[in-house]
């Protein structure tokens, strides 16, 4: 008997029409849990790095975490795996909603794709039924629209529906997945999808997920219920607002928005507008959300409220959390309206919310610069709003320069060449970040962005706060009930961690107290995404109700698996080495490792080699950053380092780049 | 003539204006009614169900109340506050109509039983946005004979077989005990 996971995944062919379930191997689970874990070890087993990812020989691997299903509250992400073809390095993008849970209760933790469909299709699973139907009726329709037609079409409005919209058929490398409040957006996993000719899958399950010791773990759930209940009504003090409480940041709830309008940039990423924020415009942006904002709703079982029902002005409804309530608003230098009026284009289409944006801006100063002329965007409207939907609708049809520039910043600047790659200038391993440009190098943020796999600061980030506060008192107060801390040592850092001095960045913490703080954060990150656990009740906000104390409980009593701290925290480093693993055999190397160059003022290259040789060291990474192999023995990762003397990574200086060309052009 | 007598009534508010359309309800009602206790869950089996279309803003919890043999004839819909809701939205009937309320494998009604023996229903106590409160109010009803078992019984059989039928039966079963005696 399987607890919490189900035992079988699903293996479809896309290009044979085949459909099997198979069982899987319970000692896997043990060495790395579910979800991203175990995905983790698929991907590296059965996709070489030779594999491009639109090759039919990539994978594209729907996961349900491990206690997906379970009563466990917010535990209901979907952790969607494969090669990414922007970074060409594994893309593990996730989603919350209703999608993992029903798969469990279908019968199976994975959907694992590969191959390519011939004509569009979509997946229907309804418990022990699997079909692969025609979706030519679906082709083109936005993955809010194509959800309701399905379900409609199938009579099944219990269904739960992951599609792409146009942006996905048309592989633009930043195109998510989308399902009705959320999606999978990071990486453009969406594009694979598409390039697999898989317009949706569908799932409807009536089956029962079982636990291993029911009462522990109906305990363990009400502790966390209760503590949650605690959260809401005590919000941690010296914070900013959206950092106070739990789940992911309330962008729904909040009207005052001083902080991002003008702390992050806008436009590509260039302009910081310090005296944005007054009272007319504070007026005006509330009157806009409290008219478009139907209702604060949640993902399955969790009470957070994170998103919200939306509906601009002669425009359908639909479902949003987050920043993204920002990015277009920012990145068109425009207001509220505009940018929930175009995000509910942009999810239609199916696109990320952080690139996106990011990518029509730049292609607007390319503009501006003289790099890119007028014949570039014929029939061009003249506002820049008008422009931005111009442009998204180039990008996801892949129209004239929108097919350049549907590859993203990175490429399309390549491609475009003139200078155009100084305008790229927010890129981390070729991926959009946030709009964010600061002065003084932070060396905690130094290293989660040089080193962070998932390639997105809010996916490293938690935990830890993000500045030290005045105040000894107020740090004796903040520390008094922080029993989240793996070690007491993490209390002390914080304590002694001052705004100005020597205990101030960039040289406090130091470089080993950064590596505890670093590591903690990412290996809280890691755990949520094997287990299918929501970022905003565990790895983001700070003091959450999930931490390292109670997760091996959880696991204990849910999947019945034998499990304590030291045990998890070793799970986690060896997926965790895998990943890296995966991409160092991608060809990635120490100077992939790196913030964007202008990401702060004030930098300090030896402190920084400094930081990463020592973070390198405290992983077990060599100084090109590759797992050594008495690390990957120690994690029972063997066959990993014999894979690299095989290849003979270990010679490799990282001098030499990869070749690079666009997925593609590859084809 | 029935007489008036004071009774508590246990009920489970519903405010679809609060409700967030998570579903834990769902999770932990089919939690509680497994058997062992918690071992297992499964929407299918709760309860408890929130009719959700959320692009319709419509979030309707409701818990499943007396099975019925037969569905409505005609069914209406409801416009409230500029949303059409079928009429089954609101309805706690476990009914042919519809999976609902309904054990998945064996087909069987299921009714809640505001999860007797705790404090209040369990769905309740994990309903964090309050979208669902446990009220017991005392009413004066007209207090009926409530049927005995039996009576239930051979009503459903009446239904299935009309009264004539069991009658026979009946007699030809007490001939042949009869029978049996001599």
């Amino acid at each position: 008997m399987r607890y919490a996971e189900t035992g079988f995944n699903l293996e479809i062919d896309l290009s044979r029409g085949n459909i099997e379930r198979v069982e899987t191997d319970p000692r896997d689970t043990e060495l790395y849990l579910g979800g991203l874990g175990t995905n983790t070890k698929i991907l590296w087993d059965r996709v070489p790095p030779e594999v491009d990812a639109f090759s039919p020989d990539n994978l594209l691997i729907f996961a349900a975490g491990l206690l997906c299903g379970t009563p466990a509250t917010g535990c209901n992400r979907t952790i969607i795996t494969t090669i990414s073809p922007q970074t060409k390095l594994m893309a593990f993008s996730m989603m919350g909603g209703f999608w993992a849970p029903e798969l469990k209760y279908a019968g199976y933790d994975k959907v694992i794709l590969r191959g390519k469909s011939p004509d569009l299709v979509y997946i229907w699973i309804k418990d022990d039924k699997v079909e692969i139907r025609d979706a030519a009726h679906l082709q083109g329709k936005g993955a809010i629209e194509t959800a309701e037609l399905i379900q409609r079409e199938l009579k099944e409005p219990k269904a739960q529906v992951a599609a792409i919209g146009l942006a996905g058929e048309n592989r633009v490398y930043f195109a998510s997945i989308e399902q009705g409040r959320s999606s999978a957006s990071r990486g453009g996993i969406g594009a694979v999808m598409g390039d697999k000719g898989v317009k949706a899958i569908v799932v409807r399950g009536t089956k029962d997920v079982s636990v291993a010791r029911p009462a522990e773990f109906l305990e363990l759930c009400n502790e966390v219920l209760e503590y949650i209940k605690f959260r809401n009504e005590n919000p941690v003090e010296g914070v900013m607002a959206i950092l106070t409480g739990l789940g992911s940041p309330q962008e729904m709830k909040v009207h005052d928005e001083k902080w991002h309008t003008e702390n992050f940039m806008w436009g590509n990423s260039r302009l910081r507008r310090k005296d944005f924020w007054n009272e007319e415009i504070a007026k005006e942006w509330m009157e806009t959300m409290e008219t478009m904002r139907t209702r604060l709703i949640s993902c399955y079982n969790c009470p957070m409220t994170c998103g919200a029902t939306i509906t601009p002005p002669g425009k359908p409804t639909y479902m949003m959390k987050c920043f993204t309530k920002l990015t277009y608003t920012m990145a068109a230098m425009s207001d509220l309206e505009f940018g929930l009026g175009i995000a509910q284009s942009a999810t239609e289409y199916g696109v990320d919310g952080f690139s996106a944006p990011q990518v029509m801006a730049f292609a607007l100063e390319l503009l501006e610069e003289g790099i890119l002329t007028d014949k570039d965007f014929p029939g061009m409207p003249e506002d820049n709003e008008g422009r931005f939907y111009y442009l998204l609708e180039k990008i996801v049809k892949r129209e004239g320069i929108g097919d350049v520039l549907a590859n993203g910043t990175y490429w399309a600047a390549k491609e475009i060449g003139k200078g155009a790659e100084k305008f790229a200038h927010n890129t981390i391993k070729k991926h959009e970040q946030l709009p964010l440009k600061l002065s003084m190098l932070n060396p905690i943020y130094f290293l989660m962005y040089a080193t962070g796999e998932k390639i997105n600061i809010t996916q490293i980030e938690g935990q830890f706060p993000q500045a030290p506060f005045p105040t000894r008192e107020k740090r004796e107060a903040f520390v008094k009930d922080w029993f989240q801390v793996p070690d007491e040592k993490f209390k002390q850092y914080f304590l002694d961690w001052e705004l100005r001095g020597d205990n101030s960045i960039p040289f406090y913490p130091t470089s080993q107290m950064c590596c505890d703080i670093v590591d903690w954060q990412e290996r809280m990150h890691y755990i949520d995404d094997a287990l299918g656990m929501c970022a905003g009740l565990s790895s983001f906000p700070l003091k959450p109700p999930y931490h390292i104390h109670n997760y091996p409980k959880f696991i204990s009593a849910g999947a019945g698996i034998d499990m304590d701290e030291e045990k998890l925290t070793q799970a986690a480093k060896r997926y965790r080495t895998l990943v890296r693993a995966i991409n160092i055999r991608r060809g990635m190397r120490r100077k992939d490792d790196a913030p964007p160059a202008n990401h702060w003022k004030k930098r300090f290259p030896e402190l920084e080699k400094e930081l990463l040789d020592t973070y390198y060291r405290y992983k077990g990474w060599n100084d090109q950053g590759i797992p050594t192999p008495a690390s990957l023995k120690e994690l029972g990762l063997d066959y990993v380092a014999e894979d690299f003397e095989k290849r003979g990574i270990y010679n490799d200086n990282g001098d030499t780049p990869p070749e690079e060309t666009a997925a593609e052009k590859e084809v | 003539m029935a007489e008036k007598k004071k009774k508590i009534v246990k009920t489970i508010k519903v405010d679809a204006d609060k409700c967030n359309g998570c579903r834990a309800c769902e999770v932990i009602c089919s939690a509680f009614h497994a058997a062992p206790k918690y071992s297992s869950n499964n929407p299918a089996r709760s309860r408890i169900k929130v009719n959700r279309h959320p692009l319709k803003d419509i979030y309707v919890p409701v818990f499943a109340g007396e099975y019925t043999s037969s569905e409505c004839a005609g069914r209406d819909k409801y416009v409230i506050d500029g949303k059409e809701y079928d009429e089954c939205a609101f309805c706690r009937a476990s009914c042919p109509s519809r999976d609902d309320f309904k054990e998945p494998d064996s087909g069987l009604p299921l009714k809640c039983d505001v999860c007797e023996g705790e404090d209040e229903p369990m769905c309740v106590k994990w309903c964090l946005v309050d979208a669902l409160t446990y009220e017991e109010r005392e009413e004066e009803v007209e207090e009926e004979e409530s049927p005995e078992e039996m009576e239930i019984g051979l009503e459903a059989l009446a239904n299935e077989y009309g009264l004539d039928k069991i009658m026979e039966t009946v007699a030809r079963m007490s001939m042949a005990k009869k029978g049996e005696a001599a």
